[in-house]
């Protein structure tokens, strides 16, 4: 059985019709067809699919499709206009904040969420923010650098 | 990983819900944030055939004074308890463990009546409200009772809960003037995981002698369920909480604990740990430094 789903992804309305046993994440990568949110462990212990619903970080592997109807979702591609990437994309490349790329887009969120609430976090409330992010190459140094470079901007 | 197949209902109000749940029984699961429901969906572990969708229904949320308690309601996420500016003094004690939960997207997704509904014995939120002595009021189509947590719990993943009924809200009330108070959890990552041993002290002092008047200890992870650990709150209880104190109390909340070996940490661990974080619980709540512990 299919059940109505109406959301915005990205400033998009999407009008689905899904069955109840999707995920957000299943209707981001196979119904938006928007594959750079990244499925992980699937159990909501990796980040990897963390996307902003209502603004807030989640992981998308853990909500119900049809819990998301009427709400707003943030995915990487939402974050670059015309074109031009966020300042937070930019940053993680200066910085070399990436390696083989597949816990950024989890990464980029949650720091965009963590930025939008507090503007010049302290190294401590950076890896706070970011302690749902997990990487497995790059020993979160640059990641925490690449934030620190962009606090007060 | 694919979940089996269900049907979504999706109730839009609290009498809604409890009739489709009266109506459904055992093939019916309500869920709130899913943080623990569809990752045991994904596993198999539940097959419920009807999913009742509790997050529209407005009667569950909130957080605000009732009288002289605080009234939670079940669907409040770890995030807004983290943050709330009502959970102060004593009842910051909440505040501080909520965001010891997951990480910052379990949360955001995550709320006090799923994690006590999910009734692990490792619940974060649930030693913190046994200490506040906290009481659920629990609901079903045309009857609401309130019980004490310390009885709520029945064993790993279980409660008191009737097939019909659920957490509609946590009352908690005032702290008693001179309480100093502690959380402590210990893990093997600095996020995202369950606790090995978590400790909840409360303890209220007198403001003169600074005699311990009345102590509550609650431990996680090291029972069938969260647990109060009486004869412990028993020996404080008009003591002088000198060192000898502290470390027996550690002692005898050890003798208490009955924890397993799982996965996580050994039995033999576990109990070693309840001496060591009761101790440090209690040097914590009365402002002497103890070494970096837990998460």
């Amino acid at each position: 059985m299919r059940y109505p789903l109406k959301l915005k992804v990205n400033g998009e309305v999407y009008e689905l019709e899904v069955p109840a046993n999707w995920t957000l994440l299943d209707v981001i990568r196979e119904k938006c067809g928007l594959t750079g949110t990244k499925q992980g462990c699937g159990n909501g212990e990796c980040g990897a699919c963390t996307v902003l619903l209502d603004e807030e970080p989640v992981n998308a592997c853990l909500v119900l499709a049809l819990q998301a109807n009427g709400k707003n979702v943030l995915t990487v591609e939402g974050l670059s206009k015309d074109g031009a990437i966020d300042p937070i994309q930019e940053a993680f490349i200066t910085h070399g904040a990436i390696q083989c790329g597949f816990c950024t887009p989890g990464m980029v969120l949650s720091v965009k969420a963590l930025l939008d609430r507090n503007p010049k976090p302290k190294e401590l409330e950076i890896r706070e923010a970011l302690a749902g992010n997990f990487c497995r190459c790059t020993g979160y140094q640059k990641i925490v650098e690449a934030v620190q470079s962009l606090a007060g901007k | 990983m694919r979940m089996r197949k269900f049907e979504f209902l999706n109730p839009s109000s609290l009498a809604e819900a409890l009739g489709l749940l009266k109506q459904f029984g055992a093939k019916a699961q309500v869920i709130a944030g899913g943080t623990d429901l569809v990752v045991q969906m994904k596993n198999k572990l539940a097959t419920p055939k009807k999913v009742i969708n509790l997050m529209g229904i407005p009667e569950l949320t909130g957080i605000n004074k009732k009288g002289r308690n605080l009234r939670i309601g079940a669907l409040v996420k770890h995030a807004a308890l983290e943050r709330s500016p009502l959970l102060k003094d004593g009842w910051r004690i909440l505040a501080v463990a909520a965001h010891k939960v997951g990480s910052p997207q379990i949360r955001n997704l995550g709320t006090v009546g799923g994690n006590l509904g999910n009734a692990s014995p490792a619940a974060d939120t649930a030693c913190p409200l046994l200490v506040l002595e906290a009481e659920a009021v629990l609901t079903r189509k045309q009857k609401e009772r309130r019980v004490p947590l310390h009885s709520f719990f029945r064993g790993p993943g279980k409660t008191l809960l009737g097939k019909d009924e659920i957490i509609k809200e946590i009352l908690i009330p005032p702290v008693p003037a001179g309480s100093v108070w502690a959380y402590l959890k210990l893990g093997r990552r600095k996020s995202l995981d369950l606790a090995l041993t978590s400790v909840a002290v409360l303890l209220t002092l007198d403001p003169k002698t600074k005699i311990c008047r009345r102590a509550r200890v609650a431990l996680g992870a090291v029972a069938p369920t969260p647990m109060r650990a009486k004869e412990t709150e028993k020996f404080l209880e008009g003591k002088t909480l000198n060192d000898d104190v502290i470390r027996e109390a550690g002692e005898r909340a050890q003798k208490e604990s009955r924890p397993i070996s799982d996965v996580r940490a050994s039995a033999e661990y576990r109990k070693e740990m309840v001496k060591v974080l009761v101790g440090r619980a209690i040097k914590k709540s009365l402002g002497i430094p103890i070494p970096p512990t837990g998460i």
